[in-house]
């Protein structure tokens, strides 16, 4: 069953490559996992802070592996009817009064027609379970400690067997695993019985130089003193005390504000107008008021000499 | 080592053995891993091959570590297990001395310690952990005829004031209290007869019964959920007489199941912030403590208010207030530091939680004013301010968590306040 997927990841190199095709560049870690959860069909489970491309990957790999990318957003109160099936009650009525206008409301027929496919609103759950023509569907379930713990428990059963139980009809397996990638910003504990059945990784920030590397293939215009000077401000900005520390979400937006602007060459000045783009508290703001900004900018310089 | 089931795996069973003895070395080293764990990380490693040291280390990363946390102790673990065994051995040895109680072990790395008493097979059981200062054991009999007068007594008697005796019939009738909280409104229905909603599943389910007759329209009402709780105490110096027996409460709340709390998470603090949710969960409350009080090195030290607030603000509060928490922060508020920055961490917490109330012990003297720098900052950003010294005050607690409204002493302290500012 695995044997569709394995034609298409052969290696960890072979999907390191795959994703960087697709402006994603990610390291051997993250490629390690990918590539194990490709072959051993598992779900992925990606923890990290917000901004480290956790959603990213799962947009890559379906664009890489030219699969159907199904997503499931998470909040709070996600219950079956909004993410596994619905009956369209509106079409199901109209059924039953055309049945009685007709007089031949005969019980067992309605009963078969009112509960088939044609009155079935799929949801993304029940939607990566179909077969599909590409090759079974990349799953993203984003931000899954949004929800509650009754949904993750209801997961268990779709993520370990692939499949979903829907009382009138009986249950539908997926006749191909999907490609599930779920992701969690870690605002509260997701369960254990949950992360056993998955991979497990940690997205980290990712280092100098491949934050460079990202910048680029995200924002190519940019020149590459800009990009190098960006990132190094970015990251010097990571080791100070900061509520909340730039992710790479924001390296790049701001690397593209930059370049709506026309700016050359990083200055304090500029910086003060576009922190906006990098820090999203208002407590952060301020303490890079002043001559701090100025402090942090030298301090990314200096070590890019170094470099 | 005890003799392994043979485990029916295809390739390399030489392998399959190592990587078993691993697991269970990180199973030591307080990882959960079961055995289902060692069999997927087995087949990982035969899907990933075994070229590089790299990609081995990372296929069997992704198969044992389940928390940002473990990766410490699992890279430690890991670099002492795969290495040349000789290594291991000079690595042991070094460590023997330090486990046996020689204070050696300033220079082990995070994890490293724990990673080498895991591969060291128990060897250091007779190790514990430091014992609770205060001697928890006195038992006694309680004569029943005297026993509502004395609990009356009992009651309103601070803490500072009691015996060991009346300490440890203290903590009997904390455990009993509760705190009946209000609930919240969730987003999720449940079927009810006078609902607000109309539930079109059930009631085309029914109607089909019934051959496509809907006879009356199924209705759903928003079900209701408990907030977490979240406990912040102050273990400092100033604090001792009242942070034990708060603890003890605190161990009550964390285990009464179905109480009215969804999860309670534990925090302390004199000049470092501590997280004994963990500990809390441990059934035997003195074995609780006793683990809380190892793992917090800063007992009865000094008291850095705003900077802890500030770290668990920074650390925590996304991580256990994310659901709607309310927040129980005990302490005297007697702080040296910055006071504006107090200020600013205080209103930080209580934006992000749904309820902050500040439980303060030194609130036991009627005449009590806020002259304190770090009182004043703190008190204009808490929902209520009550005292917490005695059981009645912990009981008046319990009321107060179900009436939203109150603010408890927070008013007359503030006008105090503005009266002689």
């Amino acid at each position: 069953m695995i044997q569709a997927q394995l034609i298409q990841a052969q290696s960890i190199d072979h999907v390191q490559q795959m994703l960087t095709e697709q402006g994603y560049v990610c390291g051997r870690p993250l490629a390690t996992i990918v590539f194990l959860s490709l072959k051993l069909g598992r779900p992925l489970f990606l923890e990290g802070e917000a901004g480290v491309g956790k959603t990213e990957i799962a947009k890559a790999l379906a664009a890489a592996f030219g699969r159907r990318l199904i997503r499931l957003q998470c909040y709070e109160g996600l219950d079956a009817s909004s993410a596994v099936y619905e009956w369209n009650f509106a079409a199901q009525m109209v059924a039953i009064r055309t049945a009685e206008a007709a007089g031949g409301a005969d019980r067992a027929t309605l009963q078969t027609e009112l509960f088939s496919d044609e009155f079935l609103v799929e949801r993304p759950l029940l939607e990566a379970m179909r077969p599909d023509e590409n090759g079974p569907p990349v799953l993203l379930i984003d931000e899954l400690d949004r929800t509650d713990e009754p949904f993750e428990a209801f997961l268990l059963e779709a993520l370990s067997d692939f499949q979903v139980t829907i009382p009138e009809l009986g249950t539908i397996k997926a006749p191909e695993p999907p490609i599930v990638v779920l992701t969690s910003n870690r605002t509260r504990e997701v369960h254990d019985a949950l992360k056993r059945r998955c991979l497990y990784h940690w997205v980290d920030y990712p280092d100098f130089a491949r934050e460079v590397e990202i910048l680029k293939a995200r924002a190519p215009e940019a020149s590459d003193q800009l990009s190098r000077e960006v990132v190094a401000f970015v990251q010097t900005l990571r080791t100070e005390d900061l509520f909340k520390k730039p992710g790479v979400a924001e390296t790049i937006d701001w690397a593209n504000c930059l370049l709506a602007l026309d700016v050359i060459d990083l200055s304090p000045e500029v910086i003060a107008d576009t922190l906006g783009a990098i820090l999203k508290y208002q407590d952060d703001i301020s303490q890079l008021q002043g001559s701090e900004a100025k402090r942090i900018l030298d301090q990314a310089r200096a070590s890019l000499d170094e470099a | 080592m005890a003799e392994l089931p043979e485990l029916s795996l295809p390739e390399d069973p030489k392998l399959a053995q190592n990587i078993t003895h691993f697991a269970r070395a990180l199973r030591k080293a307080g990882l959960p891993i079961g055995p289902g764990r060692v069999v997927d990380a087995v087949e990982a490693v035969a899907a990933a091959g075994f070229t590089s040291r790299q990609d081995f280390y990372w296929t069997l990363h992704a198969c044992f570590v389940s928390k940002p946390e473990h990766r410490v102790v699992f890279t430690q673990v890991f670099r002492l297990y795969w290495r040349d065994p000789r290594f291991l051995e000079r690595m042991m040895a070094a460590l023997l001395p330090a486990i046996k109680g020689v204070q050696e072990e300033q220079a082990a790395k995070p994890g490293e310690k724990r990673a080498a008493e895991a591969l060291l097979d128990g060897a250091n059981q007779d190790v514990d952990a430091p014992e609770s200062v205060e001697d928890e054991s006195t038992e006694i009999e309680i004569d029943a005829a005297l026993t509502i007068s004395s609990d009356e007594r009992l009651r309103s008697l601070d803490f500072e004031q009691m015996s060991t005796d009346e300490v440890a019939r203290a903590k009997k009738i904390l455990a009993q209290i509760s705190l009946p909280v209000q609930p919240m409104l969730s987003r999720r229905l449940m079927a009810a007869k006078q609902g607000d909603r109309a539930d079109w599943r059930r009631t085309f389910r029914e109607a089909a019964r019934r051959g496509g007759d809907i006879q009356s329209i199924a209705r759903a009402k928003r079900r209701h959920r408990w907030p977490n709780l979240v406990v912040i105490c102050d273990i400092s110096g100033s604090m001792s007489h009242y942070s034990r027996i708060v603890l003890h409460f605190l161990h009550a709340v964390a285990n009464a199941k179905g109480a009215g709390w969804a999860r309670v998470h534990g925090f302390t603090f004199g000049t470092r912030l501590t997280n004994i949710t963990r500990h809390m969960a441990t059934r035997d409350v003195d074995a609780a403590l006793a683990a809380a009080g190892a793992e917090a090195q800063d007992w009865e030290g000094g008291t850095r208010i705003g900077a802890c607030l500030h770290e668990f603000n920074r650390d925590w509060s996304r991580r256990v207030m994310g659901q709607g928490a309310v927040v129980l922060l005990i302490t005297d508020g007697l702080d040296r530091d910055d006071p504006k920055a107090l200020a600013q961490e205080m209103q930080r917490l209580h934006l992000s939680a749904r309820r902050l109330i500040w439980l303060n012990p030194l609130l036991r003297w009627d005449g009590f004013a806020a002259k304190a720098q770090g009182i004043r900052a703190m008190l204009p950003h808490v929902d209520s301010f009550r005292a917490g010294h005695s059981i009645a005050s912990l009981e008046d607690l319990a009321a107060v968590i179900s009436r939203p409204e109150d603010s408890g002493e927070k008013a007359r302290l503030l006008s105090q306040m503005g009266v002689q500012t």
